[in-house]
C-alpha cells in the first residue's frame, strides 16, 4: 500500500489526474474504497455482491482499512455497521437481493439514527424460486426507509458515487445513510473502462463531532447514555416526538439536494430534452436506452433521455419541468412492479403520458429493440 | 424561494418540516428569518428585537455548551450566559436528550421530545436554542411551532435550522458577543 495523503473532496472529484483501468464493477468498488479513508468495513457474502466485499477484505489486508470482519448474516452486518457509525467512524458495507431483504429492519433504523453509512446494493431478484439474476425490485422496498438512494449506470458511476456518497452522507445537515445501487452482474461482473484517481490520495476523515446527533464514544457529550432513547409512552407527547423525528429525517434528505447537485452534477442527467419522446431510466436501463436512442436516430426519430441518478431524494421538480412538453415518456425498467414509472406518474402533469415499460425481470436482458418498439409506437401517433 | 413562512405557532396538530416546504438553509454569512434568507446582521437585529420585546424570554443551552468537552466551549458558554443575563432572560439547561419519566418537572427541565410542556408551564414567549445537537433541536422546534405560540431562535454553530423562526448558522463567540453588545446598547438608549 502506498503512503496516502489527504486531499479535499473537490480536488479528488474535479482536479486529480485520472488513470483508465479496465475493471469489473466489483473492482471499481475496491478502487473507490481504497481512496475513501474508510475506518471499518463489515461483510457478508451474497451473489452478486460477494466479490466486492471480498476485494474490500483484500485491501484491509493491505492496510487501507482499519477494521474488517465477516458478520453472521446480513442483519448482523447492518446492525454492526450501525454500531460502528454511532461510535463515530466511517463505515462501508454492501449487500443485495435477499440480503437486502433480510436486513431490511436496519435501513430505517440507520436513517432514524442519522447514521452516515454508505452501503452498496447490487440488485438481484428476491422472490422464490431462488434467483441470483439481475432485477431492481429490491429498490421498491427501500424507497421509504429514509436513506438517500443513488443509482449507478455503470462501473464508472459506481466508483464515483461511492466516493461522493461519503461526502454527501456526512454533511452535518444531511447525515443520513446513502445506498449506492448498481444492477447486479450487468455492472458487478462485466469489465468496463473506469477512470480512477491516483491511489496515493484519499478523502479527509469523517468528523463525527459536527454530527447532528452525539457520537457514542465515551468522550463526547452527553456522556454514557443511550443516544436515541425510546419515547414509547402511549400519549400525545410521545406521538408528537416520533412524528417530528420522522419529519426531520425527511427534511435531512431534502437538504441533500444541493450536495447532490454539487458533487454529482444534479439528480438527473439529460440528453436532447426538447424531443417529443423521452426515455426516463435508472441503472443499466439507461445504457439500453442509449442504444435505443441511436437506433431511433437512424430511423429519423428524435428521442431524448433523462437519466435518473438520485432516486431519493426524488427529482420531482426536475421531472415535472423536463417532461412538460413531451408527448410520451417511456420508462424502461428491470423489475416486475414498475416502481420507477409509479414514482414518475406521481410527480408529472398529465401522467397518462407515462409509458410504464418495457419491463423485464428475473434476470432477463433488455434488448434495445423492446424500447425501440415503444418509441415507434408513439412516433406514429 | 419557498412561499412557506416559518412563523410562531400554534401552527396546528402536525406542522410540516420547513425543509419539506422548500425552505433552504442559508449560505455562510446569511441567516434565516421566518423562512427567508437574510444577511446575518439583519438576523442579529431581529433577534435583539425579539429578546427585548419578550415578556418571558428563556435560553435553552444544550450539551454542546453545558459540558466542557473541547477547547473553547467554556468561553462560548460564558458568552451565552452573559447574553442571557443582559437580555434579562432565564436559563433552563438541556444537558441530555432523555425523555423524563415518569414526568418532567417543567419548571426546571426541558427535553427535545416534549419541549412544549416546559414552554406552556413557564409561559415562555421567546426561546433561544444554543448548543443543542441539530437533530434534536429540529425535533423540538417543530413541536414548539406546532403547539405553542413561543417564538424560536436558534444560535447554531453548524448549518442552521429551517424550523426556527430565526436561525443563525456557524454562530460562535463573535456573533454572541455582538448580540450582547446590541442588547446592551438598546437597553442604554431606552
Amino acid at each position: 500500500m502506498p503512503e496516502q495523503r489527504i486531499v479535499s473532496p473537490e480536488f479528488m472529484f474535479n482536479e486529480a489526474a485520472r488513470e483508465e483501468q479496465f475493471i469489473t464493477g466489483s473492482e471499481a468498488v475496491r478502487e473507490a474504497i481504497k481512496r475513501a479513508n474508510v475506518d471499518m468495513a463489515i461483510s457478508y457474502p451474497i451473489t452478486p455482491q460477494s466479490e466486492s466485499m471480498h476485494l474490500v477484505g483484500d485491501i484491509y489486508a493491505e492496510g487501507y482499512i482499519k477494521e474488517y470482519y465477516r458478520g453472521e448474516n446480513e442483519f448482523a452486518v447492518m446492525s454492526s455497521v450501525a454500531g460502528a457509525a454511532m461510535g463515530g467512524v466511517r463505515v462501508f458495507t454492501a449487500t443485495g437481493g435477499p440480503g437486502t431483504m433480510r436486513a431490511l429492519e436496519m435501513f430505517p433504523t440507520w436513517a432514524g439514527a442519522r447514521l452516515p453509512i454508505v452501503c452498496a446494493f447490487f440488485t438481484r431478484g428476491i422472490n422464490s424460486p431462488l434467483t441470483i439474476q439481475p432485477d431492481t425490485i429490491e429498490m421498491a422496498h427501500l424507497l421509504d426507509t429514509g436513506m438517500i438512494m443513488l443509482h449507478a449506470e455503470d462501473a464508472q458511476d459506481l466508483y464515483d458515487m461511492i466516493l461522493k456518497a461519503f461526502i454527501i452522507a456526512e454533511q452535518t445537515e444531511v447525515h443520513l445513510p446513502v445506498g449506492v445501487f448498481a444492477d447486479g452482474f450487468f455492472v458487478t461482473h462485466t469489465r468496463d473502462k473506469v477512470r480512477v484517481c491516483p491511489v496515493d490520495i484519499k478523502l479527509p476523515a469523517y468528523l463525527p463531532y459536527s454530527a447532528p446527533v452525539p457520537v457514542m464514544d465515551m468522550e463526547n457529550v452527553p456522556i454514557r447514555q443511550m443516544r436515541d432513547p425510546f419515547v414509547m409512552k402511549s400519549n400525545y407527547v410521545s406521538y408528537a416526538a416520533h412524528a417530528s423525528w420522522q419529519q426531520e429525517v425527511m427534511a435531512a434528505a431534502e437538504r441533500a439536494r444541493p450536495f447532490i447537485h454539487k458533487y454529482l452534477g444534479g439528480l438527473v442527467e439529460v440528453e436532447n430534452p426538447a424531443a417529443d419522446i423521452l426515455l426516463l431510466a435508472g441503472g443499466t436501463a439507461v445504457c439500453q436506452s442509449r442504444e435505443a436512442m441511436v437506433m431511433a436516430r437512424e430511423e429519423g426519430i428524435e428521442v431524448g433521455l433523462i437519466k435518473l441518478k438520485s432516486v431519493r431524494p426524488f427529482p420531482g421538480d426536475e421531472l415535472r419541468a423536463l417532461t412538460a412538453k413531451a408527448k410520451a415518456v417511456i420508462v424502461p425498467e428491470f423489475n416486475r412492479v414498475g416502481w420507477l414509472s409509479r414514482e414518475v406518474r406521481n410527480v408529472v402533469e398529465h401522467p397518462d403520458r407515462i409509458v410504464a415499460g418495457p419491463r423485464v425481470f428475473g434476470g432477463m436482458t433488455m434488448p434495445p429493440d423492446l424500447i425501440m418498439a415503444e418509441i415507434r409506437r408513439y412516433a406514429r401517433e | 424561494m419557498s412561499q412557506y413562512r416559518v412563523m410562531a405557532g400554534p401552527e396546528g396538530y402536525l406542522p410540516p418540516a420547513a425543509a419539506c416546504q422548500g425552505v433552504t438553509l442559508p449560505e455562510v454569512g446569511w441567516a434565516l428569518v421566518e423562512g427567508r434568507h437574510v444577511p446575518e446582521q439583519e438576523a442579529l437585529s431581529a433577534i435583539v428585537d425579539k429578546l427585548l420585546n419578550a415578556k418571558r424570554p428563556f435560553f435553552f443551552p444544550g450539551p454542546n455548551l453545558l459540558w466542557e468537552w473541547k477547547e473553547g466551549v467554556a468561553a462560548k458558554a460564558n458568552a451565552l450566559r452573559k447574553l442571557a443575563d443582559t437580555a434579562g432572560a432565564r436559563v433552563i439547561p438541556m444537558p441530555d436528550y432523555r425523555p423524563k419519566y415518569p414526568m418532567i418537572n417543567p419548571a426546571i427541565e426541558i427535553n427535545p421530545n416534549h419541549p412544549n410542556l416546559t414552554i406552556w408551564h413557564n409561559k415562555i414567549d421567546v426561546c433561544v436554542f444554543a448548543g443543542v445537537h441539530c437533530h434534536y433541536a429540529n425535533v423540538a422546534l417543530k413541536i414548539i411551532r406546532g403547539g405553542t405560540d413561543c417564538y424560536t431562535i436558534a444560535i447554531c454553530g453548524e448549518a442552521g435550522h429551517e424550523d426556527a423562526n430565526i436561525s443563525l448558522r456557524n454562530a460562535g463567540i463573535p456573533q454572541i458577543e455582538a448580540l450582547t453588545a446590541m442588547v446592551a446598547e438598546r437597553r442604554r438608549l431606552s
